[in-house]
């Protein structure tokens, strides 16, 4: 039965050509346009690390100004020095990372490689652990590395590549910041989207070229890359009098597998405010917070408004084209009363002549979502050449959006096609008959 | 107008139809207008201007890694150098670039001590060319002179006793008095340490395009003692591309001990920094056009399907006696009565998702005026999509209604 209707609901589209065709051309486009949005928003708003994200908490302390509350009513967003070193140095969480930007120069030992400038990420051992980092060759260095301030890096695939031209480099000597690193580690292919370890200086930039231990920065007086922010001036001058000021530019990760940990980290996290408290910081009332990597996405608000205003406004497009579509099935359908009348005369019922128009619709739709795809796809090119090239990643259709878009095509083409479909049902035979 | 009551007895016996195009017009129009409105927003914020010639400008990094390399050294060689380069109109070394997304705040305040609120500002470290090769007027007070230029130490904590301001600064520290009495006055960085104010310049935009104080600056008169920096070139008019290269070259050769990168114009830096609002502006006129199209075509197959379905009473009101403008003004009325529901429904609807946007993402309320233009616009394209097969209808002969019942 199912097939015979199909071929009737080909035939009934091809009747009524241009009538089909402007159906058609709706749906697509609907379903183009908000595929295109709804595509951004889903890599924009992904999990970037689904099998860990309920047990990886972001650390804020509320060590801001008396007189002002950091942003709005909000708590920092980054840590100073100072509490980076003390939470690492409480090791309260199963694995735990300070971390920080920075960069410098690489002068490869290769001469005819250029000395060039590269992004670096201070970090402890635990960072590869924590965050499910791939490695190609060797490991990340261990927690006696991180205390003794080695210099060792492991790097990223590409800058293994352009140094080293791509062999196991490990052990090999790596010349960084006018001093020499011992490598340890080759990364394999890893770019978390969003960013979320860091999401300063956007949520969508790519991971940092090489990674080293995080107290190098107080030992090779390291550069602040990433937003610095500063309530109050350092008290004296230099690097270190810097690095002890009020300045944040430090995130910190911890690690901890049941709400019980978090509960005793937070306990943990507010004993020590009220330690600092008698030492005369921290003015403010206590104030700490453990986010984990959703809940750090949102209030970071990671989903640009641009992109979310897109999508509200392309749904809003869809109803429109929808409308449009169930207009022009109604035009339709009431163009095919004298058939429907004759076919109810000869026997049809109206849950036979129900379903028939059914698979019309979802033709319909169906033929819509698959063109309606097809512009969403020159929709993400559009949104390529428009943003550049760093929305790539985020401009692309995996399976999972192409079911999407299908379903999404079919359920509202059908959800379109009832009402029409119902008045089709219920022209009373006798009438239409009466006519021919 | 007397038709309107037998219009709108037979719209009443076909209500889905009538419906479907009113909300469709509704949503269309809450669409458009909000479109418009924030394309007209971005647009606003893309015609300000920087204060610096962005035609002729660009800028560099330079970054020393050499044993060898002397910072102090090297900035002072550069700069006399940059400054002879044929095509150079001047050069200066500079912490931050306007409006490139990067660089340098702090706040400023006219009370010293921490219990007060600072006015935040974008600090750029320039020397005595810093006004000529960034373009400004100094419009009250003075330029720098040499000997107020000092280094400035990586992490270092005190500040000059000079500085230079925006007008839009002056007049937001001191509110109440015209910009001119500014100078000569003292303002306090770092709660309590004092800087006077020498100079007013005209207008300098911060490197923050999305700050809501985007004209907030000031000049401190310094040159950084640091390894990585940047310098800031202004080319004679017309010259710009073929000095960039002639820098570029010439920096790398004079001074192997260090790399030079990230060299853009002022103009690539204004389209990468506004990248974010023309897609917007785009994407939404795209939207706009589409959508028009869409509510359009079915407004005209809808009414060719009523057209079609009516031929008879059509004929028979030709017949007798109806004349084609009749019938014409028949189907527009018909279309202007439904458009208005569609329009009113739609004021309401624009207004609402305004607020939403509003609440949700802080954008600004949308002005009035918007809205009876849009109800105007959407009237226009009901009109005029209608138009086609209502003519059509007027054309059909009064003989059909002879033919059959």
């Amino acid at each position: 039965m199912f097939s015979y209707y199909l071929r009737l609901a080909f035939k009934s589209i091809r009747r009524n050509p241009i009538l089909s065709a402007l159906m058609v051309a709706a749906i697509a486009l609907g379903i183009g346009s908000s595929m295109t949005t709804i595509t951004v928003n889903y890599l924009m708003s992904a999990n970037p690390i689904p099998e860990k994200s309920d047990v990886l908490y972001h650390v804020q302390v509320d060590s801001w100004d008396p007189h002002n509350a950091f942003n709005d009513d909000d708590i920092p967003n980054q840590l100073t020095w100072t509490e980076a070193t003390n939470l690492m140095a409480a090791n309260k969480a199963m694995r735990q990372t300070a971390m920080a930007k920075t960069g410098g120069i690489i002068e490869p030992s290769d001469q005819d490689v250029k000395p060039f400038e590269a992004s670096a990420r201070l970090a402890f051992g635990d960072f590869f652990s924590m965050f499910n980092v791939p490695f190609l060759f060797g490991s990340s260095w261990d927690a006696e590395a991180d205390q003794n301030r080695s210099q060792v890096i492991v790097l990223t695939k590409r800058i293994n590549e352009q140094v080293f031209g791509g062999v196991n480099s490990v052990g090999e000597t790596l010349s960084m910041f006018g001093t020499n690193f011992r490598v340890v580690g080759v990364l394999d292919d890893w770019q978390p989207m969003p960013k979320f370890y860091d999401v300063n200086n956007g949520a969508f930039d790519e991971s940092e070229e090489v990674f080293i231990p995080f107290f190098l920065k107080e030992e090779l007086e390291l550069p602040n890359w990433g937003n610095t922010n500063c309530w109050k001036s350092p008290e004296g001058e230099g690097f270190k009098a810097f690095l002890r000021s009020e300045c944040i530019n430090f995130q910190m990760w911890v690690e901890l597998p049941t709400q019980n940990d978090k509960a005793e980290y937070l306990d943990f996290l507010n004993s020590y405010v009220s330690e600092q408290k008698d030492l005369g910081r921290f003015p403010r009332p206590i104030q700490n917070r453990l986010s984990n990597v959703m809940e750090w996405m949102e209030d970071q608000e990671v989903v640009a408004d641009d992109a979310q205003i897109m999508l509200w406004l392309s749904l809003m497009f869809l109803l429109v084209c929808l409308l449009n579509t169930i207009g022009l099935l109604l035009a339709k359908f009431t163009g095919k009363a004298a058939e429907i009348g004759l076919r109810r005369a000869v026997g049809a019922s109206k849950g036979d002549l129900f379903f028939q128009h059914l698979v019309e619709t979802a033709l319909i739709g169906l033929l819509g979502g698959v063109f309606g795809l097809l512009l969403a796809l020159v929709g993400l090119e559009g949104i390529k050449s428009l943003y550049g090239e760093f929305v790539r990643d985020l401009a692309a259709l995996d399976f999972t959006m192409v079911l999407v878009g299908l379903v999404l095509a079919l359920v509202s083409s059908i959800a379109a096609g009832l009402y029409p479909t119902w008045r089709a049902c219920n022209i009373a035979p006798a009438s239409q008959l009466k006519s021919q | 107008m007397l038709e309107i009551g037998p219009i709108f007895r037979a719209l009443m016996r076909n209500k889905v139809g009538a419906i479907l195009i009113a909300i469709q017009i509704a949503i269309t129009m809450t669409i458009i207008v909000n479109a418009v409105f924030i394309i007209y927003e971005r647009s606003q914020k893309m015609q300000r201007e920087s204060g610096i010639d962005e035609a002729n400008s660009f800028y560099l990094s330079s970054a020393g890694f050499a044993e060898s390399f002397n910072a102090k050294v090297s900035i002072k060689e550069d700069l006399a150098a940059l400054r002879q380069l044929p095509g150079v109109a001047n050069a200066i070394q500079i912490n931050a670039i306007p409006i490139s997304g990067g660089g340098w705040s702090m706040g400023l305040q006219t009370q010293a001590g921490a219990e007060y609120d600072g006015v935040g500002v974008a600090v750029y470290m320039v020397d005595e060319h810093g006004v000529d090769t960034l373009d400004l007027e100094i419009i009250a007070g003075e330029n720098f002179s040499p000997s107020d230029i000092g280094w400035r130490e990586t992490a270092q904590r005190l500040w000059p006793d000079k500085i230079i301001i925006t007008k839009s600064m002056a007049e937001a520290l001191f509110p109440d008095d015209p910009f001119e009495t500014a100078v000569g006055k003292t303002v306090f960085i770092n709660d309590t340490e004092p800087m006077v104010i020498t100079g007013i310049i005209d207008k300098l935009q911060a490197p923050w395009v999305g700050w809501d104080r985007v004209e907030n600056a000031m000049l401190s008169p310094e040159n950084l003692n640091y390894e990585s920096t940047r310098y800031f070139i202004r080319a004679e008019p017309g010259q710009r591309d073929s000095v960039m290269k002639n820098v570029e070259e010439f920096l790398a050769e004079s001074n192997t001990g260090r790399i030079i990168r990230s060299m853009r114009s002022i103009e690539e830096t204004r389209e990468r920094s506004y990248r974010g609002d023309s897609a917007m502006i785009k994407i939404l006129t795209t939207v706009m056009i589409i959508l028009t199209v869409v509510t359009a075509l079915g407004i005209v197959g809808l009414a060719s399907f009523s057209v079609n379905r009516r031929k008879k009473q059509i004929g028979t009101r030709r017949a007798l006696g109806a004349s084609q403008g009749a019938i014409l003004r028949y189907f527009m009325l018909e279309n202007f009565l439904i458009s208005s529901v569609g329009v009113f429904l739609g004021a309401a609807l624009t207004v609402g998702l305004n607020v939403l946007l509003v609440n949700q993402f802080d954008l600004d309320p949308i002005d009035w005026f918007y809205i009876p233009i849009g109800m105007v616009i959407l009237w226009i394209v009901g009109q005029l999509a209608v138009f086609g097969p209502a003519k059509k209808a007027a054309n059909i002969a009064p003989a059909i209604a002879t033919r059959t019942v």
